[in-house]
């Protein structure tokens, strides 16, 4: 795109600046640590003015989805916050939260884009504020990336009230109520969830919180339109969305179409499925699959369809164990319980436990039903969702590599690195 | 109380709020049809409230809301409370 000479006194408000081509390199088109200037050169003004309670439904035609892993229905969210913020006797002004926590420890996507592309995300977090009506906002994200972000709320006028905020480190700061959580001064930690968020958050506020890269494509959004925003992806997936492609080769931040094929993604990343035993999607939460072609969306059949989550794909190389290397996520995911939730506490720990002893050697043949005992116990008995996805994870490790649990009850691993002796 | 909602309490549930749970038992001796204890000593629902996809809402009938509200008000933590549909939006 090359900016505009027009004088800007012809210029009609209502135009739309010429749209940008088809394809999936959306979010960073402005470029490498792109400043304001470059970043209006590239994707046209938007005058967040303008915005009001009706891009909800912009939002729904678009079929936008939220990128920090649940995949929630974007319009939902704003709906229910704009619902909250208008009903009973004490209305209260709503928050609009920018969630760039990005606990995962694998993911880098959020990151890049808050590094490379901030000023669309403080775009994407005005308009949804005006949506909902909001008199705050903030970008939550880890210290490494406020220098960026602070930098761009200075270049311009529209973001002087939005308020950055701090998050620590951890796998759970990204949780939605730990954030809002940490921001009102709490720890980091998921809260009980009787109330919504989109109903009482931050200081009993109605709020809203959302994915970084959700936002950033809101910033498009709104000035691109819902028809412009299915022009890539499927009907399923529509849009674009950034993963985070790790583990066996360096590891890359790509944008891919909505519903890409795992191939596809794998052969942009310079990877040929060939050369892999098996791929966890989605991240430390996420499913191992075997690298055959399954398409990354949130909807469709499990056999042929990975959910995306948040976007990690972890590939794991012939000579890895993936036993021994899910006992070691799970371990770290074990550590990582905020010790809130008894289930979640005691759980995790058992469940890294007998994962161990299955990885490094023990033959007990009730080890595999030791495990599923422990996972139908504590699923759906927690605060967040820590519990859950972790079990999803290691049920999807017994799934993948049964031949590598049966090879070790025989004592042997299927893999020259790591696992049985 | 919920007066208006005595034909309803069989759609209500008890919401267990794992944050405070610390596993001391008294709402599973008092509501043994509904709930049981883990390795641990937390409550596990025997079913959980249909569609919330979450064990920590355990669906009530009439027969055993007494033994419910009685948990409530006895659970040492303060980690249980009552729901009624009307109140989740």
């Amino acid at each position: 795109m090359t900016p505009s000479t027009t004088d800007p006194t012809t210029v009609l408000p209502q135009v739309r600046p010429a749209l940008p081509a088809a394809g999936t390199d959306r979010l960073f088109l402005a470029g490498s640590h792109a400043g304001h200037a470059q970043h209006l050169a590239a994707y046209g003004p938007l005058d967040t003015g303008t915005v009001g309670p009706e891009f909800t439904t912009v939002v729904e035609a678009s079929g936008l989805s939220g990128r920090g892993g649940a995949a929630f229905a974007s319009w939902r969210k704003l709906a229910a916050t704009a619902g909250s913020g208008n009903a009973g006797l004490l209305a209260r002004r709503p928050v609009v939260i920018a969630n760039g926590a990005e606990g995962e420890p694998l993911s880098l996507k959020d990151r890049t884009l808050l590094i490379h592309a901030p000023h669309l995300v403080l775009d994407g977090l005005l308009v949804a504020a005006r949506a909902v009506q909001a008199s705050q906002a903030y970008v939550y994200t880890t210290a490494e990336n406020l220098a960026s972000v602070q930098s761009a709320v200075t270049e311009r006028r529209d973001a002087r009230h939005v308020r950055l905020a701090e998050a620590t480190d951890a796998f759970i700061s990204g949780e939605a109520s730990a954030a809002v959580n940490s921001i009102s001064g709490g720890p980091a930690l998921p809260l009980d969830k009787r109330r919504r968020l989109s109903d009482t958050g931050l200081k009993g506020r109605p709020t809203l919180v959302l994915n970084v890269e959700t936002l950033a494509h809101l910033g498009l959004l709104a000035r691109y339109g819902a028809g412009w925003f299915r022009s890539a992806g499927s009907v399923r997936d529509p849009g674009t969305r950034l993963v985070t492609v790790t583990g066996h080769g360096p590891e890359q931040v790509l944008e891919v179409a909505g519903d890409a094929s795992l191939h596809g993604i794998l052969g942009s990343a310079g990877i040929s499925p060939e050369e892999l035993s098996a791929v966890l999607i989605g991240g430390y939460h996420g499913r191992w699959v075997r690298p055959l072609d399954y398409h990354l969306s949130p909807s469709g059949p499990s056999h042929a369809v990975v959910r995306p989550g948040a976007g990690v794909i972890y590939t794991l190389h012939p000579e890895q164990c993936g036993l021994a290397a899910t006992a070691q996520i799970t371990e770290y995911l074990a550590v990582q319980s905020a010790g809130q939730c008894g289930p979640c506490m005691f759980g995790l720990p058992a469940m890294a436990d007998v994962l161990n002893r299955l990885a490094y050697g023990e033959r007990n043949p009730r080890l595999v039903r030791e495990l599923e005992r422990l996972a139908k116990m504590v699923s759906g008995r927690g605060a967040c969702h820590h519990p859950d996805g972790t079990i999803q994870l290691v049920s999807s490790a017994l799934e993948t590599f049964s031949q590598d649990v049966k090879a070790h009850l025989a004592g042997r691993c299927t893999r020259t690195t790591g696992g049985a002796r | 109380m919920h007066q208006d909602n005595r034909g309803s309490a069989v759609n209500g549930s008890l919401h267990i709020d794992w944050t405070k749970c610390d596993g001391r038992g008294l709402c599973t001796e008092l509501l043994p049809n509904l709930l049981v204890r883990d390795d641990w000593g937390y409550p596990i629902p025997r079913r959980a409230q249909a569609g919330s996809g979450s064990r920590g809402e355990v669906a009530i009938s009439p027969n055993n809301e007494e033994a419910a509200r009685e948990a409530v008000s006895l659970c040492p933590k303060l980690a249980l409370s009552l729901r009624y549909p009307r109140e989740r939006f």
